[in-house]
């Protein structure tokens, strides 16, 4: 389902992926691992036709993601690490617009979006502005519109960040279901590993743009000696605390602050 | 179609929902009328060009459209950096029906705004030649905003904060309002001056709905026609080239 061929992109002098290559077959559940500014959102970003590799080549659903940006955009649907939504509409105004952009029909979303909403729990606010919602509701929303559109590979960029332990429940409930349902590909990062223990088939940990570890978690743990997940992690990536550059979730605050005073 | 309908859409529900922003756009136009219209408008007399607000109206409907269509360009990138840009960038959309999408909107609240100063112009007491040549002057107000909102979104695309917004407004809004015409005849002008008024689309747009609304004009209505959508057009093809380079 996705095929990532020797990968590199740089900024300028920085190298934030380096040299990758990636499998992930059809139907499965990838968790994609890596501390702070290891590369993961970069690689997530070529991966969903944002960023250009500088060098290699992706291929998801058979496309081209380099050459052929549109099929290839038919195909996945996204939940991303910074909120993406707009603040102006309501929720259902934003399930809505996706709904268009993917040009699905008025009888489709007319028929999906309430059923969406209320999986995420979302039915009663549905006319309320985003603006007025908290964290936790935006993400459940988000999650929401990236289903829209019944992708057949799903990224879901640290989803749970900053969701209390029902939530997350919640949603990787959801996930799971829908990958053993529908069969759709999930490929996630995240922080947490007891959530990588719960539901994925296989992870890769990158750091510093290289991919160090490969395989099903359990061979992964037992490849350090570790006794968990965390100690697998922490023993192949270290024990330093990394800035992330050019955070975006930083800057955002800093905008945010300047505008409220 | 479908696509560039709801992009379209979208900007107008934000734009309808924001009333503090727009009457806070109306600021500046209402100021400029009545500063100018009412100070300048003896000397103008004095130097036997008749009435100033008559001459002066139009040039404020189309500050008015300037400034609007060229800030809604430029929303787009609030857009990139609070993250919604990135939702219709993922999405299977061309990215030039994204921009087709973003200029129309920006230009339809820019022509709703030059026809509301339009209406203010009124109060000040402007009065229109004829009103036959009414519809002439709202095709020129919206070939304006057309214009400047596709400018507007081509150089948002090119750039990745608001650190650059004073540039815009002082190295391309203000000198395209200035040296337009909009404030002063740019007949008899200073040889350079005259060269940078000529070079500026929006002295051709002021040109023609002053043609459309006083019955003065210094360029042929057609020719002003011909720069506006001609220039558009540049505007577009400049515009699709950066919108297919942009990461995010």
């Amino acid at each position: 389902m996705i095929k990532i061929k020797n990968v590199t992109r740089k900024f300028g002098d920085f190298t934030a992926v380096d040299n990758i290559s990636l499998e992930v077959a059809k139907g499965e559940v990838f968790a994609f691992l890596g501390p702070n500014g290891a590369g993961k959102t970069t690689t997530i970003k070529m991966l969903t036709t944002l960023l250009r590799p500088t060098q290699g080549e992706i291929f998801l659903d058979g496309h081209n993601v380099k050459e052929n940006p549109a099929a290839t955009r038919r195909s996945f649907g996204i939940v991303f690490q910074d909120p993406s939504l707009d603040n102006e509409l309501t929720a259902y105004e934003n399930m809505q617009f996706h709904a268009i952009l993917y040009d699905l029909s008025k009888q489709l979303y007319t028929e999906r979006i309430p059923k969406l909403l209320e999986l995420v729990e979302l039915t009663d606010r549905k006319d309320s502005y985003v603006k007025f919602f908290s964290g936790g509701m935006k993400r459940r929303l988000e999650i929401a519109r990236g289903l829209l559109h019944h992708p057949k590979v799903l990224f879901l960029d640290e989803p749970t960040i900053g969701l209390d332990p029902q939530t997350r429940n919640h949603i990787w409930t959801y996930v799971r279901n829908l990958n053993k349902v529908e069969g759709v590909t999930i490929f996630f990062t995240t922080h947490h590993m007891e959530e990588v223990d719960r539901i994925a088939e296989r992870i890769a940990i990158i750091d510093h743009g290289k991919i160090i570890a490969q395989g099903a978690p359990e061979e992964i743990r037992k490849s350090t000696g570790a006794n968990n997940l965390e100690d697998a992690f922490i023993s192949l990536t270290g024990h330093e605390i990394r800035e992330e550059e050019g955070n975006v979730g930083q800057n955002i605050m800093k905008i945010n602050r300047k505008l409220m005073g | 179609m479908r696509t560039i309908y709801i992009l379209w859409l979208r900007q107008l529900k934000r734009f309808i929902r924001k009333r503090a922003s727009l009457v806070g756009a109306l600021g500046q136009p209402v100021l400029f009328l009545f500063a100018l219209g009412f100070g300048l408008s003896p000397i103008y007399a004095r130097a036997g060009e008749g009435d100033y607000i008559q001459f002066l109206a139009p040039g404020i409907i189309a500050m008015t459209i300037l400034f609007t269509a060229i800030f809604n360009g430029v929303d787009l990138i609030w857009e990139k950096q609070f993250g919604f840009l990135k939702e219709t960038f993922v999405a299977p959309v061309s990215r030039f029906s994204i921009l087709i999408g973003k200029t129309l909107g920006g230009a339809t609240i820019a022509a709703i705004q030059g026809v509301i100063v339009f209406l203010i112009t009124l109060t000040a007491g402007f009065r229109p030649e004829s009103l036959a040549m009414l519809p002439l002057a709202f095709l020129y107000l919206i070939l304006i905003a057309f214009l400047f909102a596709a400018l507007g979104t081509t150089i948002a695309a090119r750039l990745d904060d608001m650190q650059g917004f004073p540039l815009i407004i002082n190295f391309v809004i203000q000198p395209l309002f200035f040296l337009s015409g909009a404030i002063f005849p740019i007949v008899g002008l200073p040889k350079f001056l005259e060269f940078i008024t000529k070079i500026n689309p929006l002295s051709y747009g002021i040109d023609g709905m002053r043609y459309a609304l006083s019955g003065a004009n210094v360029f042929s209505p057609f020719v002003s026609l011909g720069v506006l959508i001609g220039v558009s057009i540049a505007i577009l093809f400049v515009g699709a080239y950066q919108f297919s380079r942009v990461e995010l």
